[in-house]
């Protein structure tokens, strides 16, 4: 007598404690091991794209908030870069100063969420992720100080920023920039030696630097591959040809390379927040734009480095007052495309492990 | 005294083994000391469960519950009430029967563990019974069946997963935990935990450090504590097998992983730490002592909990009969050899020499130990 048989296909999704939204896999198992995967996804998708189309120049930012919400700031950045370009319009030195020192804050912050789940996914019962959040959370003060927000900021406008930094925000960002460091080297006495994250990372879900160039991945999931690829300074946008930062890379393309990219970044981050801070001048942080802003007929593309990788808005204009065509390149939903081939052949505990390696938000991914 | 009209002859072995100054014979005993360690274990779980979410938010720099009574004391007890009062919700699909059972086999067991656990000399519902060691590891291992039917019944995928994992981690850390145990009951020459605890004029975890190790961390992959968690992952198969389970039945469930935890912090204690046995206290007190060292071994399965990652089923399975398998077993004949050898009453020779061999075998042993192969072809 032969026993039948038949695959143990588990949906794992879009309700769930790790996926970090509502994100649905469906897997198929042999017991433990995952031998095929499916991503499901678009249970967030709003019609940004198509909302904006609707919208002027500057209603669009908001929307921007809500692509990568755990950075909204970046989405501002990229999003604003690339209607200057389009409509040709210079910032004030003050702010660009100032919008570096937002991203870069940004890129802290959203690393430690990304690191936090990360090890929440290795099993570490929520302690590293409160920890991560109690720093994240002086950055949310910041934040906040500056916009009034503490999620979605909307703070970036077509020709600078919308207010200058309150008088209070420089002295607590002085005081972030002492605190930071420490904690850094904090977590790595925790974590960076753990025997346990040891093995449950390393060798777990390498992306070889073949398969993350052909699917166009972008961000510390490439870097961690061993290539030397960041926007900052391959197309620097900005005045990011002005700082002094080094780009940490991987080499085995690993979890816990990515993980330790992610770390190494936050450390170049405040790197370069110092030294905006020490040059920044005085003087306006808005250039008069008309509120219709009316770009000349034609289209651009404007990307910057996001915590995600490689954020890109194009816009095309056809001179009315809202963009006649938006399309965001989603660094989540092209690194998404590699996950299929990372994770078939290890274990479900390393499915979340490897999916939280990549870090992936739904809200980009959905847009 | 209806109670007292039993023939009392009959009930063999056990009319033995009953304190001699306990009033109103067996029956009256039995109810007593049911009573009895029924409400201590459920006030000793309400004390962990306190312990532990306190503890962790204080480990993560939170505060924890708080609003319940003065410090959140009472926040335990508003746990229960709530969910006392929840729907119990049963999926369509699932065995009915099987998903009733699961919660009390799971439970029964777990409370039956401390029929013989010493609280005193002598204070224990089965008195001196002399095969407690075998009993208590025996019975221990009896609510992994309920964990499976829990699995099973539920007909949820997450839930069967789990429960594999449960069924799974059991059948493998069991070895090391009795071979562990087995060294212990050779110092002691005895089966008997009363006599276990009375043999420890120096407490066994300075004689026995690699065996309190090993029972240690088996112990905590049987009841599924931290790093070892993996049967209810909460961030890989949402709650394992008790994913489909609400109401009392939940309640069952979560009673049962405090109170395997309070059993095993009392085994330890009974094993390694001297049970009752400590200096100040006058005879009557003495169970104080037993409880301070409950929690403190409590105590450490929150630390773990709140400082380690959680591993893979490859490594957990690997970690049992890769490492603490062959260590356990040489551990067990370095200890035989001892007990042969050394004579009477230089029991304090083998504090060096055990914890030199400990240091010895973790050290080659982490060295040669590889978990898991990670990657499978498919």
């Amino acid at each position: 007598m032969t026993l039948k048989t038949e695959p143990f296909v588990l949906n794992m999704g879009p309700v769930h404690p790790s996926t970090h939204g509502v994100f649905r896999m469906r897997v198929v198992l042999d017991g433990e091991v995952v031998t095929d995967m499916e991503p499901v996804f678009g249970y967030l998708h709003r019609g940004i794209e198509k909302l904006a189309e609707e919208r002027t120049y500057g209603g669009i930012i908001p929307l921007t908030d809500r692509l990568d919400y755990i950075a909204a700031m970046s989405n501002n950045f990229g999003y604003v870069l690339s209607v200057e370009k389009l409509a040709g319009i210079k910032v004030p030195e003050r702010a660009e100063y100032i919008r570096v020192i937002m991203a870069e804050l940004q890129r802290i912050a959203s690393y430690l969420i990304i690191i936090g789940a990360f090890l929440n996914e290795c099993g570490a019962y929520f302690t590293p992720f409160v920890y991560m959040f109690r720093e994240r959370e002086k950055i949310i003060d910041l934040f906040e100080m500056v916009s009034g927000q503490r999620l979605t900021y909307n703070y970036m406008r077509v020709g600078g920023v919308s207010q200058d930094l309150p008088e209070e925000f420089l002295p607590a960002l002085d005081k972030f920039l002492a605190q930071m460091p420490v904690c850094i080297d904090e977590y790595d006495r925790l974590l960076k030696e753990n025997e346990i994250l040891l093995a449950r990372s390393k060798g777990v879900g390498i992306l070889s630097k073949e398969t993350a160039i052909n699917g166009s991945v972008t961000g510390p999931a490439l870097r961690g591959s061993g290539v030397k690829w960041d926007i900052r300074r391959a197309d620097p946008y900005s005045i990011y040809d002005r700082f002094e930062f080094d780009i940490p890379t991987g080499s085995a393309g690993d979890c816990y390379d990515r993980y330790r990219v992610r770390v190494e970044e936050m450390r170049q981050s405040l790197r370069i927040i110092k030294q905006a801070r020490e040059q920044m001048p005085a003087g306006p942080v808005r250039t008069k734009v008309p509120h219709l802003v009316r770009p000349p007929v034609g289209e651009t593309y404007a990307h910057i480095e996001t915590p995600k990788g490689e954020l890109g808005f194009y816009l095309v204009s056809d001179t009315s007052i809202s963009p006649y065509r938006i399309h965001i390149r989603a660094p989540s939903l092209i690194n998404l495309t590699v996950l299929r081939e990372l994770i078939i052949g290890w274990k479900i505990a390393d499915l979340f492990v490897i999916f939280g390696s990549i870090d992936l938000t739904m809200g980009e991914v959905d847009r | 005294m209806i109670m007292s009209n039993l023939d009392l002859n009959n009930l063999g072995n056990l009319q033995k083994v009953l304190p001699p100054d306990w009033p109103g014979g067996f029956w009256w005993h039995w109810l007593v000391f049911t009573t009895i360690i029924i409400n201590a274990v459920l006030i000793l779980v309400m004390a962990f469960i306190y312990i532990e979410r306190r503890g962790m938010g204080r480990m993560q720099s939170r505060l924890g519950p708080n609003r319940t009574g003065p410090f959140g004391i009472f926040q335990p007890v508003a746990d229960a009430i709530k969910v006392l009062l929840k729907e119990d919700i049963v999926p369509d699909t699932a065995d009915k029967v099987v998903h009733w059972l699961a919660p009390l086999i799971a439970f029964v067991p777990t409370l039956m563990i401390f029929a013989v656990v010493p609280f005193g000399a002598g204070w224990s519902l089965a008195g001196d019974l002399n095969v407690g060691v075998l009993y208590v590891t025996a019975i221990g291992s009896i609510s992994t069946v309920g964990v499976f039917m829990a699995g099973w019944g539920s007909s949820n995928k997450y839930s069967l997963l789990g429960a594999m994992r449960n069924v799974a981690a059991v059948v493998s850390y069991e070895m090391p935990l009795v071979l562990s145990v087995a060294s212990v009951v050779l110092l002691a020459g005895s089966l008997s935990l009363h006599e276990i605890v009375q043999a420890q004029s120096i407490p066994f975890i300075l004689l026995q450090p690699l065996a309190f190790l090993i029972f240690f961390m088996a112990g905590c992959a049987e009841i599924n504590r931290s790093p070892f968690d993996l049967m209810e992952a909460d961030s890989e198969i949402v709650a394992g097998f008790h994913t489909e389970y609400s109401g009392m039945k939940f309640a069952m469930f979560y009673l049962v992983e405090y109170a395997e935890a309070l059993a095993l912090s009392a085994l330890i204690t009974t094993f390694f730490l001297g049970g009752w046995q400590g200096p100040l206290l006058p005879p009557n007190f003495q169970w104080l002592w037993f409880v301070a060292k409950v929690f403190i071994v409590f105590f450490v399965m929150v630390w773990t909990r709140t400082t380690l990652p959680r591993v893979r089923i490859d490594q957990l399975m690997g970690f049992s009969w890769k490492f603490l398998l062959p260590l356990s077993i040489i551990n067990l004949i370095a200890t035989a050899i001892q007990v042969l050898v050394l004579p009477e009453g230089s029991l304090w020779v083998m504090i060096p020499v055990n914890f030199t061999i400990a240091a010895v075998l973790i050290l080659i042993g982490s060295n040669f130990f590889t978990p898991g192969r990670g990657r499978v072809e498919v």
